[in-house]
């Protein structure tokens, strides 16, 4: 009986969850351009549509290039903090986590709306970098998870064995700590990645008059009508968000991973 | 090698560009946004520093009054309708072989990375008249011609829901994986039957969990911002639309602001319950 309940229930919830994708899909290769279901036809143009059509290049060029810098920046604000907390007894600069914790935690507005009025106080609004930081700054709560989870997860007996024979610290870091933890590295810069490519309202309200990213291109273009393209846009962020986690779950330990990030949003 | 407290300045260097990144970009911001909440707007979109309260009166409105009324009611119908699904889904996920439940964690994460723009977009597909699921009831003979389901309450709802029941999930996950699985056994030895032991034994230990499910969620469906644009009418607007709307097209940034400051102040309010629950949890 609890059998036969568990598969209907896990039916329902994965239909639950994947239905509207399914029909996004289907939509996403109808040969004319119509929203239709079943799709009429198959053709697999509106994906090239993607990348052939200058506006929808344009915004994907900006959405993975605001992607990589800000996660990278999110990266280097993280490693820095999590490593000094670990490596030091500083009560006081915990307070550095929370801050980090802080933005994701709020409701997204806020956050963007803060950095909205910043931007329009010292005059760079609109500026392209400054959503690298916004996005940088929303998201550093990731990177600042993992790597404590990371970091939390070292012997220490091997650092100190290593300092026994003489080595310094930037050496013991290099050789010793580095390659322990490199591998929540790249997890939390995935996940600060692919949030990245999905933001909107930070990057809307900070940038969103002078560069299109795909999310906000899609938004503008949902005013307007609708077209397959945004369908093929959709099927491929899924596809490669399941794709980056499937690595980061093939490379490290999703489970521990996940357990950690729900503990430290309490 | 031991922590030790740092002896030297440069033993603090490691801590300057996050603490500097942190101080500049996230807690400047905040402040300047909480200090325009006093200020005084100009007429065409400008606004010069003062300390008066009207920003803040203007909350006393009617209008506002409803707006947040509505928010705080649907983030509530989200919460307990993500919960109310994704406690025994999550119990059952827990009791998967690994494997199984690395796929499914994968397949979350995917769900839950989905930019509410796509969500938004996906959903009013999948409602809309001409590939939507009332093409489905036509065909099975239920309805007499397709018909397009949103713009509706219903379809903003059931859009956050989908957005947050895989942050649900992941949020109970690590809680019930956690949990004793010898409870359940010990339950179901004495002969009660699963419905029974899931409701008599596992919801009741769970019960901290579930209160600060609650509000995590709560807080989750407070933030949606493009759904109840994308999928409801005006009058399903939220607060988060709100203050993006006055902030930008209607130019009031004190307003804006102070309404912002507000959703903080219950934010923050429910985090510190929150983790008062938390606490409670650890002592019991």
């Amino acid at each position: 009986m609890i059998h036969w309940f568990r598969r209907f229930y896990f039916l329902l919830i994965g239909l639950f969850l994947s239905l509207p994708l399914i029909v996004v899909a289907g939509v996403s290769v109808n040969a004319k351009q119509t929203l239709a279901f079943p799709p009429q036809g198959f053709s697999l143009s509106w994906y090239g549509e993607i990348f052939a059509n200058p506006e929808w290049r344009s915004a994907l060029i900006a959405s993975v290039l605001l992607a990589t810098t800000s996660a990278a920046l999110a990266v280097s604000i993280a490693l820095p903090l999590s490593w000094f907390l670990w490596r030091r007894i500083a009560p006081w600069a915990n307070i550095f986590q929370v801050l980090g914790i802080a933005p994701f935690t709020l409701p997204p507005v806020i956050t963007a709306l803060g950095l909205l009025i910043f931007w329009a106080t010292t005059g760079f609004y609109g500026a392209p970098w400054t959503a690298v930081i916004g996005h940088a700054i929303f998201f550093v709560t990731l990177p600042l998870v993992t790597l404590s989870l990371g970091f939390s997860a070292i012997d220490r007996s091997f650092v100190e064995a290593a300092a026994t024979m003489g080595a310094s610290d930037r050496t013991i870091f290099r050789t010793v700590v580095l390659p322990l933890i490199l591998p929540y590295l790249v997890s939390g810069y995935a996940f600060a990645f692919v949030l990245s490519l999905n933001e909107y309202i930070v990057a809307y309200m900070t940038v969103g008059f002078t560069l299109e990213t795909l999310p906000i291109k899609i938004f503008n273009a949902l005013r307007y009508g609708y077209t397959p393209t945004m369908a093929s846009v959709t099927i491929l962020f899924v596809v490669t968000a399941a794709v980056i986690f499937s690595l980061v779950a093939k490379f490290g330990d999703l489970p521990k991973l996940l357990g950690a990030m729900a503990s430290d949003d309490k | 090698m031991k922590r030790e407290p740092p002896q030297s300045i440069a033993d603090y260097g490691p801590l300057f560009f996050p603490a500097g990144m942190l101080l500049v970009f996230f807690v400047v911001p905040f402040g300047t946004m909480i200090a325009v909440s006093f200020f005084q707007r100009q007429e065409g979109g400008f606004y010069t520093p003062a300390f008066v309260f009207s920003n803040y009166e203007r909350f006393l409105s009617a209008f506002f009054g409803g707006v947040l009324g509505f928010s705080l009611m649907l983030a509530i119908t989200v919460a307990v309708c993500c919960v109310v699904l994704g406690l025994p889904f999550t119990y059952l996920l827990s009791r998967l072989p690994r494997r199984l439940q690395v796929i499914w964690l994968v397949a979350l994460l995917s769900v839950l990375s989905l930019s509410e723009v796509i969500i938004g977009f996906a959903w009013s597909t999948l409602l809309s008249r001409t590939a939507g699921l009332s093409n489905l009831l036509v065909a099975i003979g239920i309805l007499g011609q397709p018909v397009a389901l949103f713009p509706s309450f219903g379809a903003v709802l059931t859009g956050m829901v989908y957005q947050a029941l895989p942050y649900t999930i992941l949020v109970l996950y690590p809680a019930i994986v956690r949990l004793d699985p010898t409870l359940m056994e010990a339950a179901r030895t004495l002969g009660s039957s699963p419905i029974r032991a899931f409701f008599n034994v596992l919801v009741p230990a769970l019960r901290n969990t579930i209160m600060a499910t609650l509000i995590m969620v709560f807080i989750f469906a407070l933030g949606s911002y493009l759904l109840p644009q994308i999928l409801g009418r005006p009058q399903h607007w939220t607060l988060s639309v709100l203050i993006t709307d006055q902030a930008i097209y209607q130019s009031n940034m004190p307003f804006a602001a102070a309404m912002a400051v507000f959703l903080v102040l219950v934010t923050l309010g429910l985090v510190g319950l929150t983790l008062l629950i938390g606490r409670k949890g650890e002592k019991a």
